[in-house]
This record gives C-alpha cells, sequence and structure tokens, in this order.
C-alpha cells in the first residue's frame, strides 16, 4: 500500500498569453500510494486544474508552458512520454472526470458508444461481446439501467450525465482517477449519491484518486489526505484528522474555516479573508499570501517559506521554530 | 405579532409546456416580517427561483395573492408597480450577465433612481452613488469602470448597491453568493446581514446551500417539486426536521466537521420527478423511504408544532 504510484517534484507551469505571462503552478511537489484518495482544495484560480491537466499533458498547446520539474507515473516520466506513449496512459491507466457533465460528454454518440469507445482505443483485441458485456456491467454499477444505453446524454438528468462520465473514466479500470470537482454541478442529495458511488467503486477497483474540490466538506467525508493549494503553491498538506482538527493550520486554511458558516455551532458572522486572490501575473517574492494575512511578518515578504512539519507539513514561518513538529 | 411586510397566499405559477401544465410553485403561503430573513431551499428545479420571481412580479402568477403591507400588488396597474418597484427589489444569481456591460459602474447604479425619479439633479445623483458604493464597500476608484474589469465579489457588490439606490423594504436575494468562492462569499453574507441591522430590510433569500441558510435566516421554507414541505423558525427546524426530504437534505450536506464524518446517513433513491401535471398525492413519494399507500392521497400543510408546518400526513409517527 506505500508504494507510490504518482511523484510530482517542483512542477512549475505558465500559460503565455499576449498580454501577461500566468504564472499558474509554481513549484508543486506531490506524492500520491496507491489506493490513497487525496483531496486538492483552493479557490478559483488556485491552479487545481492546471495541476490535472499537466499529469495527462492536456495543457492548451502553445499557451500552456511546463517550465520546471517533473512528473513521474509509476515509473514513466510523463514529460517526456510522446503522443503515442501519452495516449496509453490517458484512459487506460489515467482517467479523468470532468467538472461540467453537461459538456464532457459528446452529443451525437449514445451513451452506449461513448463509453464503448474507450474498450475500443484501449482494448483492441477484447471482442465485441466481450465489449458490449462491460459496457452493460459498468452502467450498472454507476446505476443506469443497460437499456438506456442506446439514449443521447440530452436524454439524461445532469446527476445521471455524471454517472455517465463516471463510468467512462472508469469502464478501462484505470490505476488513478483524477476527479475535476465531479459534483460541484450537481444538488446535495446527488451529490451524496455521487460520492458514496465512487467511495464504493474507489474501494472496489483499489483505485487512486485525486479529488479537486473547493469544497472542504467533500473531502472532509471523503478523502483520507488533502493538500491546500494557494496561488499555484501547496500551502498545507497533511491527513484529513490532522488538518480538520484545526489545531495548526496555515493562515489560508484557517481563514478557509472560518469563511464557512457552519451547521453546528452559532456564530454572530463570518471572519472572510480580506482583500482578493493574488494576482498570478504578479506574484509577490516571499510568501504568496502576505497580502492577505493576519499574521504576515517582515521576513514573509521577502523569503519564501520551507515546508515545515513531517506528515502535516505546513509551508508558513509561524511553524518555523517547532521544527519537525509542525 | 405585527403585521408581515410581505405574504403569499396560495400564490401559483404553472407554465404551459407542450406535455401540460409545469406546476412551478404550486400553493406557496408564505410571511416576512420587516427585518427578517426568510430561507428558501430547494435543489434545482423546486421552484425557488420562480417563487422570487413571481413575487417580483416578474414573472405573472397564475393565481394567489401577494401582499405588502396588506395590498394585494397582483391587482396594481402598471404604474402603480412601478412605485412599488422602489420598496422591493431583486439580487441575482450571476453577476457576470445581470449587469449592462456597456454602462459603467457609475451608470449601472444610477439607473433605478433615474427610472423612478427618486434623486434630483447630478451632484446629488454623483453624492448619493458614492455613498452608496462606500456602503457596499466599493472603492471609489471603480466610478468609472466597467463590469468586465471587476470579478465576481466586487460586481455582486455592485448589484447590491443597485439594488439599494431605491432604498427598497424587501429584497429577494435569488443564490447571491454561489457564484462566489467561500473566502468572498463570506464578506458578501456580512455586508447582507450589516446593511439588514442598519435599514431594517427584509429578505427572501433563496439558496440550495444549507449552511448558509442557516447563518442568514430567521424562517426557512424547504420547497420540493413547487411545494413547500417544511416551514418553521431557523431553531426550530434544525432542532429537529419532520419531514423525510428534510431529513435527507440536511444529511447528504458535507461540512467540515470530523464529528459528523461518519454520521448515518438518509441517502435518498432515484431523481427529483416530474413538475408536470403532478399527480394529487405526495411529490416526494417516489424518493421516500417511508412512503406507504396513504401517500398517494393529497398532502396538506399541517401545523405539527407551533409555528412549525410539515406537508406529510405521516409525520412524527416516523
Amino acid at each position: 500500500m506505500s508504494e507510490s504510484l504518482l511523484t510530482i517534484k517542483d512542477l512549475h507551469v505558465q500559460y503565455n498569453t499576449d498580454e501577461a505571462v500566468v504564472h499558474a503552478l509554481n513549484g508543486i511537489n506531490l506524492t500520491l500510494k496507491k489506493g490513497e484518495a487525496l483531496g486538492l482544495v483552493g479557490e478559483t484560480g488556485a491552479g487545481k486544474t492546471t495541476m490535472a491537466l499537466s499529469i495527462l499533458q492536456l495543457l492548451p498547446a502553445k499557451v500552456g508552458e511546463i517550465t520546471k520539474g517533473n512528473i513521474h507515473y509509476d515509473n514513466t516520466d510523463i514529460l517526456a512520454a510522446d503522443n503515442h506513449n501519452m495516449r496509453k496512459i490517458r484512459g487506460a491507466k489515467i482517467a479523468m472526470i470532468f467538472q461540467d457533465p453537461m459538456s464532457s460528454l459528446n452529443p451525437i454518440l449514445t451513451v452506449g458508444d461513448q463509453i464503448h469507445e474507450v474498450l475500443e482505443l484501449h482494448f483492441p483485441e477484447m471482442s465485441r461481446e466481450e465489449k458490449d458485456q462491460r459496457v452493460d456491467d459498468i452502467l450498472g454499477l454507476v446505476g443506469i439501467q443497460k437499456s438506456r444505453k442506446n439514449e443521447y446524454p440530452h436524454q439524461f438528468s445532469g446527476g445521471m450525465k455524471q454517472r455517465i462520465g463516471i463510468a467512462m473514466a472508469l469502464v478501462a479500470e484505470p490505476e488513478l482517477l483524477l476527479a475535476d470537482e465531479p459534483t460541484t454541478a450537481l444538488d446535495v442529495t446527488i451529490q451524496a449519491q455521487i460520492l458514496q458511488l465512487m467511495q464504493e467503486l474507489q474501494k472496489k477497483f483499489n483505485t487512486s484518486m485525486i479529488f479537486i474540490t473547493h469544497d472542504l466538506g467533500v473531502v472532509a467525508e471523503f478523502c483520507e489526505n488533502v493538500s491546500v493549494v494557494y496561488a499555484g503553491e501547496i500551502i498545507e498538506t497533511g491527513s484529513v484528522e490532522e488538518v480538520f482538527a484545526r489545531k495548526r493550520n496555515h493562515p489560508y486554511t484557517v481563514g478557509l474555516f472560518n469563511s464557512i458558516p457552519d451547521l453546528t455551532t452559532e456564530a454572530k458572522r463570518l471572519i472572510p479573508i480580506p482583500g482578493f486572490m493574488t494576482d498570478p501575473t504578479n506574484l509577490p517574492v516571499g510568501c504568496k499570501f502576505v497580502e492577505r494575512c493576519p499574521n504576515c511578518m517582515e521576513k514573509c515578504k521577502v523569503q519564501l517559506p520551507p515546508m515545515f512539519g513531517a506528515g502535516h507539513k505546513i509551508k508558513c514561518f509561524l511553524y518555523e521554530d517547532r521544527g519537525g513538529n509542525a | 405579532m405585527a403585521a408581515p411586510l410581505i405574504e403569499t397566499k396560495n400564490l401559483k405559477k404553472y407554465f404551459k409546456v407542450n406535455k401540460g401544465m409545469l406546476h412551478a410553485v404550486d400553493d406557496v403561503s408564505l410571511k416576512i416580517n420587516a427585518g427578517e430573513t426568510l430561507g428558501v431551499v430547494g435543489e434545482s428545479g423546486c421552484g425557488k427561483s420562480t417563487l422570487g420571481r413571481t413575487i417580483m412580479r416578474l414573472l405573472e402568477a397564475t393565481n394567489g395573492e401577494i401582499l405588502f403591507e396588506g395590498k394585494d400588488i397582483l391587482k396594481y396597474n402598471k404604474s402603480q408597480m412601478l412605485k412599488m418597484r422602489s420598496e422591493m427589489q431583486m439580487i441575482f444569481q450571476d453577476p457576470f450577465t445581470s449587469l449592462n456591460p456597456r454602462l459603467s459602474v457609475g451608470d449601472i447604479i444610477a439607473e433605478p433612481m433615474k427610472v423612478l425619479h427618486t434623486v434630483k439633479g447630478q451632484e446629488a445623483m454623483r453624492l448619493r452613488i458614492k455613498e452608496l458604493m462606500d456602503m457596499c464597500g466599493l472603492p471609489e476608484r471603480y466610478y468609472n469602470t466597467y463590469p468586465h474589469e471587476l470579478d465576481g465579489g466586487r460586481r455582486q457588490r455592485v448589484g447590491l448597491a443597485r439594488t439599494l439606490a431605491v432604498n427598497p423594504r424587501f429584497i429577494v436575494c435569488d443564490e447571491p453568493v454561489s457564484a462566489l468562492d467561500v473566502s468572498i462569499q463570506a464578506q458578501i453574507i456580512n455586508l447582507l446581514m450589516d446593511l439588514q441591522d442598519q435599514q431594517g430590510l427584509a429578505y427572501m433569500f433563496i439558496t440550495h446551500d444549507l449552511c448558509v441558510v442557516r447563518h442568514i435566516s430567521n424562517y426557512i421554507a424547504v420547497m420540493y417539486l413547487g411545494q413547500v414541505v417544511e416551514y418553521a423558525s431557523r431553531d426550530d427546524l434544525f432542532e429537529q426536521q419532520f419531514h423525510p426530504y428534510t431529513m435527507a437534505l440536511l444529511s447528504a450536506i458535507p461540512t467540515p466537521d470530523l464529528s459528523r464524518r461518519n454520521r448515518e446517513r438518509h441517502l435518498l433513491r432515484g431523481e427529483v420527478g416530474n413538475p408536470i401535471d403532478p399527480g394529487p398525492g405526495c411529490r416526494f413519494a417516489s424518493r421516500c423511504v417511508y412512503a406507504t399507500e396513504e401517500c398517494q392521497q393529497p398532502q396538506e400543510l399541517q401545523e405539527i408544532r407551533s409555528g412549525h408546518f410539515v406537508r406529510c400526513m405521516r409525520a412524527g409517527n416516523l
């Protein structure tokens, strides 16, 4: 179980637009073990989706550029892999579930054919009957009657479409699943159904998962470990128990917790994080959170803090003197 | 108790569609007092936005009454209704599409005051706009900027300033924070609550986010397929839920609270039913774990405890 499946080291990604250079990822380090479910939390523009697209080599051509770092997946150097090899990995080894179930399906193919297509690409030797059987099985698993496989995406509701997205991602039994806000577009009761389904399937296939979301609640209930992303850096990482105990956190994580109205305790006022997201075209030299941080020190403005701690790590000078124990 | 500021009585809004009548809002009776907030929660398609728009008369009601200080505004003609607009206003969900892209921030905020002739003279207008911007936390330098130059949080502040321009007493807030990131969402919620304290505004706060609704509301109405299925004060509703749908809704919310991590959940089966020509029985029955034969009969909103209403004949015996 402790074998690592995915390793990202010092990954830098930038988008070169006509007006400016957007520094989307600024030194991401991440290790994912087999069977692990990691939650990646952050706000709009933090770089969560860029990270997933980098792993799959799906960054927009010419605009998105990996300037530094490397990504290793199970002994394969992803950044060195050519198109031919990437195609073998995408969908078969690493699959992705996209945020918007309305726009990520092909409207002119029946859902059965779309799932079939994945098998045709990755299992050309499989017989037609066997493929049909796999399609029926996976539809059953995600809770869609197999009689509906000849229908088109527009005939399904949002929750059902997301189930189809999940079926497509899982039909080739990938080792790693990148779920990019898979339930954000859905209602809470449907979200609960989809999350439970994903949890069951993850256990059944022992799939590793990176779960991208802005919802701390979903992470708390669904993931083992969590990494918080701010301005293209992971600023805190640890087990859900450690991070959500709310004893020691990065000031940004504290701000996120304080911004959410709590269901169980009474608070008259929320404590929002002041100001706005750091401009990714013009990043500060030191800690990226300085402008909004209530605990900002002189040193934070000039020097980038390293990760402090072992296990539960926090990228903040507040935890410097604690040495190995954040 | 004082007379409510705004009240709906058996309000109905049906849409004619190819297959029949779509019951978007069906027999909704609610009250909101001055200075208080009614939270309306429910999932997409349950009719909560249609309810808000019908109360504003952006949609014409099919049947029922909307009383503002006891007077039925559904009987008002166009010019009477125009006057009413300075009493009731609306904030929209999407700060990206609800602002005119060709007007500057100053002009956007000025527009309702120009339409209703509430401010006379250019200088007075400019001062009033600055006052409103200040009230909503917008620095003066944004006076001449255009919506596309602003981020979502600031745009929602512009929308709020426009709403407050004519000194309304009642505001329908249709998912005003759903499109915003959590840290920005908290800023806007605080702003809304401060303005309510200062000006005694009444809000109808439409949202699917139960954490937000609990934070901001005095009363809560839970909607399912056009009907109010449970209606109570905030504290009563969160203390005990009687309708199976409310129970499921509450247990489905993910929260960052580890103590709730392994709670027992009431997971729902299936999907929301069809609002076109629904049968007379309980509309939730097809997904309800407690459903029996008697749920096929019409369900009335009954007062199960003082001030706590529920539309389920088996409520209390589940």
